[in-house]
Formats: C-alpha cells, sequence, structure tokens
C-alpha cells in the first residue's frame, strides 16, 4: 500500500494552533472498561488535536444512551448539549443555526438513532447540516441492559438466548439515500482507519455520517452477536484504504495515481483512498449503494469511506444565513426601526 | 377600474318599526371553498371603514371544500366585539344548512338567500329577501370556472343596499384586499354592483336594521391575532424560527415568513437575519428552537395543543437544563380530527405544568391582538431573563379571526438578553459557575457555545447537574437545584404582566378572566349591571404564574368567578393549585365549551342563574 500521508507528529507537545493534546481530553469515562466507545472518545480527542480544532467552537450534542454519555469523555472545555433520547439531531441543527461557526459533533447510539430517533435522524440527513454525526452501534441498548437494537443483525443472539428475527436499518445506506455528503463505517477497534475517518469528517462542510461499530462488552460481546469484537473482525471488508491529508500540510504522498482516489475536501484537505474493492468510486451514489447491499448478502461488514459529495451545499448555506453569528447580532440588526412597523399599521387601517 | 358611485337613497325603516342602528350582527352560511372569505372580508372592512366598530368571526370546518362554513361579522356602536349567539341577519347560501340556520333566526330578523332555495316557506315572522345569484353572476363573469368565486361578491352588493354600506367603502375595501391583482377586484367589483343594482331595483326594506357611518375606527386597524404575534416576534429581534404546520396555527409562522423576507435582510450583506425551518414535527420544532436558545440565538416555535404535548419532553428539559426559547400556542379543541378549526381554552393546565417531574412554565395570556403583539416582545425578554422556555397562550378566536386595535407601539424597552458572560468577564473572575444564584434571584449566568475562552465552556444536561454543571445524582444536590428553580419561579412572578383590575365599589361579586373570555366579559359586565344589578369587579388575568394583585383580588370580593373556555375550569383549577383555603373557598367557575367563541349572554346566564342561588 501507499504510504500513509505523515500526520501531525504524535511526540510534538503541541498542535498547529499551539494547543497540547490535554486540552482535547474529558472527565474520566464511566462507561464499562474495554467499551468501544472509549476507544472512539480517544480517537475523536486524536482527530480534533490533529486537526487543530479551536475546542471552544465545538458543540458537543448527544441524545441519550452509552453513546450519548460520551461526549463528557473528550473535549472538556468545549461546549455540549445532553439532549433527549433520540432528538439530538434538532438541538444540533438549532444551534447550528444560531451561530454557523460552531463544531458540530454529534455523538449517538444505534437505538437513540434507528429506533426513537430514526424520524429526526432521517431529516438531519436530508437537510445535509454541517456537523459530523458519530453512531457508536453495538446492535443494543446497553444502558437499559441489552435489549435489541434496531441495527442488530438478523440472526444475531442475546446472551439471553433470544434470537432478532428482523432485518436491521443500515444507517450508511439510509444516509447516503437521503443526501448525507460523507457517509462511512468504521470499527472501535481500527485505530488507523476510524482517525482518518473523523479527521475527514471534520474537514467536510455538510453531514459527515460515520456509522462505528463499537461493540458492547457487557451485552453484546459473545458469540451469536454479530457487533462482537471477533465477529467484526472476522468480517470486516474494508472498501478502501482510507488516508487523509489535513490542509495545513504538505501533500508528499507515495501513491500510485492507478490506484489510489484523492478527494479535495472544502477546506483544502485530502482525503486518500486506497481501493481495495475493484472500480470503487466513492462519489457515485448507485455504486455506493450496490456495495452496502452486496456486503449484507454476503455477511461482510464492509467499513471505509461509502459516499462523499463535496459540491452539495449545506443547510445553512441554503437558508442564506448571515456570516455573523444570528444569535449575537446587535439590537439594530435585529429589530427594525419605527418607521417599519409605523408602514405596516399604516398597511393595516 | 370603473365605478360606478351610486347615492345612497334614504332608507326608511318599514312602518311600525324603530330603526335599529349600527347594533347587528350578520351571519353568512356557504359551503367551505367557495371564496366567501374575500366576499365576507370586504364587507367586515366596508363596515369598519364607515366607522363603525366591528368584529368578524370565521366558523369553519377541518376541510379544504365541501363542509358548511359560518361567518359572522357583528357591528356594534358600542364598541362590543364579541360573538353573539344570534344574528340580526342571514345570508343563506348553503343549500344544506340552510333550513336550519333560518329556524334558528329570531323573530324579526331578516334573511337574504338564493332564490332557488325556496326558504320562504319555512317562516313568517322572518323578512325574506329572495336573491336569483346565478342568474345574476352570469352576466358579470362570463368565466364558468370563476362564477363558484364571485357569486358570493353578490350578496355584498345586496347587504349594502338593505343595510346601508356605502358601495364607496365596498369598493375601496375590494381595491386593498386584491391589492395588484387588478382583474380580479374588478370582476368582484361588478358582481358587488349587479347584486346592489338588482336590490335597488326589487328588493322591498322589510326589516327595521341600518348601518350608518359614524366616526370610531378612525386610526385603529384591522389584524389577525396570529398576524400580530409574528409582527411582535419579528420586532422581539427573533432570529431563528423552527415550526412544524398545524391549524390554527400555521398562519403565525407564515405570516411571519413573509414580515421577515421583507424586513429582515441585513442591507449591506443581502443576507437573511435569521433562520425559519419547517421542521419535520413538533418535536423537532421545539429541540431545533432550544438548540438554538442554548446558543444564544432568539428562538420560537408556534403550534397548537397536539404540538404541545409533543413537547412535553423537550420542555421539560428545557425547564432543567436552563434553556430560554419562546413557544406560541394557538390553542384549539381537542386531538385528532373533529373540532381542529374550532377555539378553546383548552391547554392552559397541561401547558403551566407541561414534562415530567417538578417542572411549571410562565405562560403569558393576550386577550386582544395589541398583546399578541406586545406579550410576543415581553416573552422573547422573559425568556432569555429567565433561561427558561415561555409560552404565550393564544387561541384560534384570536389568532384566525380578524381584530380591530389601535395601532401597535413601537418597543419602548431595547432587547432584555439576560445574563450572559463574555470570555473576558468569565477570565476576570476566573471561571463561573452555570447554575450558581449568585445574585438571589435563582437565575445563573451562562455562557454562549463559541465563546473563546476554555473556563467558559460547559455541558447543558437534564436533572443531574450541580453548580459547576457537572453531572450529579447526589440527593442534595438535585433538591437544591430544584428549590432554586422554584425560587426563580418567583422572580418570574415579580417580572410577567400583572394583571388588569376593574374594581367594583360593592365587592360581592369579583370575575377573573383571561384571554379572549375577555371580550365577553366586558360586555357581560355591562348586562349584569343593566339586568341583575350586579356591579361586579373584574381582574383580567395577564400571565402565570400569578402576580399577588391577583390574590388581593380574590381576598377583597365574596364570590369571584373565573371564567374558562373549557369544559374542566382549567384556570380555576390552576388558581387552586396557588390560592389558599379562604381563597379557593371564594372561587366558582363559568366554562364555556362547545368550540364557539364565548358570547357575553353566554356570561350573564351563568352568574345570573348562581347568584340567585348563592
Amino acid at each position: 500500500m501507499a504510504t500513509t500521508p505523515v500526520p501531525a507528529s504524535p511526540t510534538a507537545k503541541t498542535n498547529h494552533i499551539g494547543l497540547e493534546v490535554a486540552r482535547y481530553k474529558g472527565n474520566k469515562s464511566t462507561l464499562c472498561a474495554g467499551c468501544g466507545h472509549n476507544a472512539i472518545s480517544e480517537r475523536i480527542i486524536e482527530a480534533c488535536f490533529e486537526m487543530g480544532v479551536e475546542p471552544h467552537r465545538v458543540a458537543k450534542m448527544s441524545g441519550i444512551g452509552c453513546s450519548s454519555k460520551s461526549p463528557a469523555y473528550f473535549l472538556n472545555t468545549a461546549y455540549g448539549v445532553n439532549s433527549v433520547h433520540g432528538r439530538m439531531p434538532s438541538v444540533a441543527t438549532g444551534a447550528l443555526l444560531a451561530n454557523r461557526h460552531l463544531i458540530a459533533l454529534g455523538v449517538s447510539g444505534d437505538g437513540d438513532t434507528a429506533s426513537i430517533g430514526v424520524g429526526q435522524f432521517v431529516h438531519l440527513m436530508r437537510r445535509n447540516l454541517p456537523l459530523v454525526y458519530i453512531i457508536e452501534d453495538n446492535g443494543c441498548y446497553g444502558l437499559t441492559k441489552g435489549q435489541f437494537s434496531a441495527t442488530a443483525d438478523i440472526g444475531s443472539k442475546l446472551k439471553t438466548g433470544v434470537v432478532n428475527d428482523l432485518p436491521p436499518i443500515d444507517t450508511c445506506a439510509l444516509a447516503i439515500q437521503l443526501g448525507a455528503t460523507y457517509v462511512a463505517r468504521s470499527f472501535s477497534g481500527d485505530k488507523r482507519q476510524l482517525l482518518a475517518l473523523l479527521k475527514g469528517a471534520l474537514a467536510h462542510h455538510g453531514t459527515s455520517m460515520l456509522d462505528v461499530i463499537s461493540p458492547c462488552v457487557t451485552f453484546n460481546d459473545h458469540e451469536g452477536s454479530t457487533k462482537s469484537y471477533s465477529y467484526v473482525k472476522d468480517h470486516d471488508a474494508p472498501v478502501s484504504d482510507v488516508s487523509f491529508v489535513p490542509f495545513f500540510q504538505e501533500i508528499s504522498v507515495d501513491y500510485d495515481p492507478g490506484t489510489t482516489t484523492d478527494i479535495t475536501l472544502h477546506d483544502g484537505s485530502h482525503i486518500l483512498l486506497r481501493k481495495l474493492a475493484a472500480d470503487y468510486d466513492p462519489t457515485r451514489k448507485a455504486e455506493s449503494l450496490r456495495v452496502l447491499t452486496e456486503s449484507h448478502e454476503k455477511g461482510e461488514i464492509m467499513t471505509g469511506l461509502f459516499f462523499v459529495d463535496t459540491q452539495r451545499p449545506s443547510f445553512v448555506d441554503l437558508l442564506n444565513v448571515m456570516d455573523e453569528p444570528l444569535a449575537t447580532l446587535p439590537e439594530a440588526k435585529v429589530r427594525p426601526p419605527k418607521e417599519v412597523l409605523d408602514q405596516v399599521m399604516q398597511s393595516l387601517m | 377600474m370603473a365605478t360606478t358611485h351610486v347615492e345612497p337613497k334614504e332608507i326608511l325603516a318599514p312602518a311600525g318599526q324603530a330603526r335599529s342602528v349600527n347594533n347587528l350582527s350578520i351571519q353568512v352560511a356557504t359551503v367551505n371553498g367557495s371564496g366567501s372569505q374575500t366576499a365576507n372580508l370586504v364587507l367586515l372592512r366596508a363596515i369598519f371603514q364607515m366607522g363603525i366598530p366591528v368584529s368578524g368571526k370565521n366558523l369553519f370546518p377541518s376541510n379544504i371544500a365541501g363542509l358548511p362554513t359560518w361567518f359572522t361579522i357583528r357591528a356594534s356602536k358600542h364598541g362590543y366585539i364579541a360573538r353573539r349567539r344570534d344574528s340580526e341577519y342571514l345570508v343563506a347560501m348553503n343549500p344544506e344548512t340552510a333550513e336550519e340556520d333560518v329556524l334558528t333566526l329570531k323573530p324579526g330578523a331578516a334573511c337574504v338567500y338564493d332564490e332557488r332555495l325556496n326558504l320562504k316557506r319555512l317562516r313568517d315572522d322572518v323578512m325574506f329577501y329572495p336573491v336569483p345569484f346565478d342568474q345574476l353572476v352570469a352576466p358579470v363573469c362570463p368565466d364558468v370556472r370563476l362564477r363558484k368565486l364571485v357569486r358570493n361578491m353578490i350578496y355584498d352588493g345586496i347587504l349594502a343596499k338593505l343595510l346601508g354600506i356605502e358601495m364607496e367603502e365596498i369598493h375601496k375595501a375590494l381595491q386593498k384586499q386584491f391589492r395588484k391583482k387588478a382583474k380580479a377586484a374588478e370582476l368582484n367589483w361588478n358582481a358587488a354592483r349587479a347584486g346592489f343594482e338588482y336590490a335597488e331595483k326589487n328588493l322591498v326594506k322589510a326589516d327595521q336594521y341600518f348601518l350608518e357611518r359614524m366616526d370610531a375606527t378612525q386610526g385603529k386597524i384591522l389584524i389577525e391575532g396570529n398576524a400580530a404575534v409574528a409582527l411582535g416576534a419579528m420586532f422581539a429581534g427573533v432570529t431563528v424560527v423552527t415550526w412544524y404546520p398545524i391549524t390554527p396555527s400555521s398562519s403565525v409562522c407564515e405570516n411571519l415568513i413573509e414580515y421577515m423576507k421583507r424586513y429582515r435582510i441585513d442591507k449591506e450583506t443581502g443576507k437573511a437575519t435569521f433562520a425559519i425551518v419547517q421542521a419535520e414535527d413538533e418535536l423537532a420544532a421545539l429541540g431545533m428552537a432550544l438548540g438554538a436558545g442554548w446558543a444564544g440565538a432568539r428562538s420560537m416555535t408556534a403550534t397548537s395543543g397536539p404540538g404541545i404535548s409533543l413537547m412535553a419532553e423537550f420542555t421539560g428539559f428545557g425547564y432543567y437544563a436552563e434553556i430560554p426559547a419562546v413557544i406560541f400556542d394557538i390553542q384549539r379543541v381537542g386531538p385528532s380530527t373533529g373540532l381542529p378549526t374550532r377555539t378553546a381554552q383548552g391547554d392552559i393546565l397541561s401547558t403551566a405544568i407541561l414534562s415530567h417531574g417538578d417542572t411549571k412554565h410562565p405562560l403569558l395570556l393576550p386577550n386582544s391582538v395589541g398583546e399578541c403583539f406586545t406579550m410576543a416582545v415581553d416573552a422573547f425578554d422573559l425568556a432569555e431573563e429567565l433561561q427558561t422556555p415561555v409560552f404565550v397562550m393564544c387561541d384560534l378566536d384570536l389568532g384566525m379571526n380578524t381584530w380591530m386595535s389601535d395601532p401597535f407601539p413601537y418597543p419602548a424597552k431595547p432587547l432584555a438578553r439576560g445574563k450572559v458572560l463574555s470570555a473576558g468577564e468569565v477570565r476576570q473572575q476566573g471561571g463561573f459557575e452555570r447554575y450558581k444564584d449568585v445574585d438571589g434571584d435563582g437565575v445563573g449566568y451562562r455562557t454562549l457555545p463559541g465563546t473563546p475562552e476554555p473556563l467558559a465552556g460547559w455541558f447543558a444536561r437534564g436533572s443531574g447537574h450541580n453548580e459547576k454543571a457537572i453531572y450529579s445524582e447526589r440527593p442534595e444536590v438535585y433538591t437544591q437545584n430544584v428549590d432554586r428553580l422554584a425560587h426563580k419561579f418567583e422572580t418570574a412572578r415579580q417580572k410577567v404582566p400583572g394583571p388588569v383590575i376593574v374594581e367594583s365599589a360593592r365587592h360581592d361579586v369579583g370575575i377573573i378572566a383571561y384571554g379572549t373570555s375577555h371580550w365577553a366579559v366586558e360586555e357581560s359586565l355591562e348586562q349584569l349591571r343593566r339586568e341583575r344589578d350586579i356591579d361586579a369587579g373584574y381582574c383580567r388575568l395577564r400571565a402565570f404564574p400569578f402576580p399577588p394583585e391577583v390574590h388581593a383580588f380574590i381576598r377583597r370580593y365574596q364570590r369571584v368567578y373565573v371564567v374558562d373556555q373549557n369544559r374542566d375550569a382549567q384556570m380555576l383549577g390552576l388558581l387552586r393549585l396557588e390560592c389558599d383555603a379562604d381563597e379557593i373557598a371564594k372561587l366558582r367557575s363559568v366554562r364555556h365549551y362547545n368550540g364557539l367563541p364565548l358570547d357575553a349572554r353566554t356570561v350573564t346566564d351563568e352568574i345570573s342563574s348562581q347568584e340567585a342561588l348563592k
């Protein structure tokens, strides 16, 4: 494979905006030891640090569930809302309308997204709101002790022996079909891929939807579960090998143009995809859906960046909203003068 | 367009009848979707332009076309604008309801009707004016497809002739209604004229009702409550509006979209100083409003009862996380199909304590289009000052009907944005504690996301957090927090608009009412004095929590009647929650809940009969 582009040196004490990695850390996790979600939090910390994200601009948004607790475990100095079950998308939407300069990092779970929150999820994807939406996907409800969620695979078993006989919702296929513009799947245990995908998501302007398979060590990491560590490791079929080059780095990568796709994101960053599947082109919607459908049929868990569209305008752009945050516009901009009221009153006489 | 000025000839009342001038109610019965709204509003406006106080109530079905609809126009020289139960004039255009409509008329009333309906046979104590509508519309409207819509304008002309409405004013009202659509205006004007000319040649005035020019509407405006709410929100500086369509609230945001597009585009950049989003449902509508409120925007949504139910969980979250947002509830009758297009004060109790756990919310209670405007402005200030969701409780009658009003006053106070710390302030004080009651009013200081200061960051959560907004499940921390929230509600009590009280010298009978009940109560006070020698004091509630003056009012009177437009006396119930035993013992109830706006007679009769039993 091609040489991985050089990320910001892990030994450097500060990133390119002069912050130490400590500034990106959060409180101590209260999730179970070994929970895949903790690994995802670590990757988020790394991605934000390496990308030089300004913590004060980050809005950490979540719903309810184990996943939704995790925003407390990264970026302590950022802002956040742990909202209500399945309804983080609406809260995040409102926050971004109020201040379009916020970097929204939404963390949800499979129950939070695909069951109670599927309505809001669907409409969030349609709008292409500029936000990173991470599903910490373990196929079960951890916080209420292990019931199936709507992403549980057909035939998978609970610890109690109950077998799931309903087909799963593929959140990636759904997101692609509905209009999300950066859609990927990864595995909490795949540090390198997940980090590259997260960094790409942070550089993307539009909805980035990352479904991260994250085994529940307490309720769903056993034989019979298709979201266990061992199952995912055995059935993981990367669609491409993902590398990410932030815009502030010079691209000095040794790659073979014949086998690699280079995607330039809005801020000038590059995503390099080394193809594993023949003819895979993540800019073709129909192709991405075909690949996902086929992987289901084969019982594989396809990972990687399935779809990216850097052209579609984001929701905030569509609304023609001012560049200055609406939240802090001065009175002179938001309260029309008395002449306007007089004029309206006159027209009603 | 051609106009024919018709000199009004003096019309005499039939022999033996006294003229009744500027005191009548006209009921127009039509079929939904037949374009009658234009004819009715033109009629209303023409009477208004003649200087006569007027009000209009549209009683319409939950339907786009085909079901019966009634529009009542009340002209009152005394300025009473509540609905009246009976009418002096009926315009019967709907074959389905015509017979019933005629049979409910009081003796001496008049009925203009489509002659095909042959209504004359039904009564001999009503004056009938048959009109061949189809025959009249054909020559003025060659396009067959438009005839159904234009046909109704004919009764405007008929009524103008019979009642003495000046055709010049009908013409002016038509132009106002159609603004730039000159062709449509001309078509309708021709129809109105055809009606007038027909009446002049063929109808003999046989009733006693007349309208004559007076001077009581000079300088006043006509507007629907929902448009007034929209204007209020715009002048309150709203920046994020998220909504889901629901009758009868939709026109709040539809009006707002029009106003904002016109008056809130930044001149320098051509960009919007606002974002308006039609959400996927009411859950999302309030979620977005709260997200925006958390990020510092002045945010709102507008909805009705079913939406309020869906917003319950988020409202509780807003209460506990202490996030401002304004919710306009245009109340209607109960859930699902049936009477969604009828009015009620049906959400008072459920909204006051909406959500789960210990929650209570400020409610503002506008009675008029003027208060729709001023209270919209108040609501945004209160929401940010108190850092909590604030509800403005309108109803369908106020929101969707056209009301006469004085022009709205330009807001006198600057926007009150509440306690928000800047990066510098946080740095200077070495941090901040989000939920600490620093000032003793129960309201903490907040920072907005994006504030460039590491010590300014915080994490909003529901019920479990300490003063520093850090997760906590400790019993004493929870108790302390909800006690502070209760204390904050006391601050709200001081800040919300106080009641409007009209004292009586006698202090035996008191009336408490709120919202649109005011207009019936105002008239009922006069009826009670005249008919029963009851001189009642009157306290009009304008907000929950109830300021101390409300309790003082109850204590001053022996018997206090609480007027509710719902079955279960919801405001009475809320008062019971807040009053002491002595006050509660004085409270009695007047309830009205048939989906129609409250009328004075209902209030007068109910109080009279309860007083007779006292």
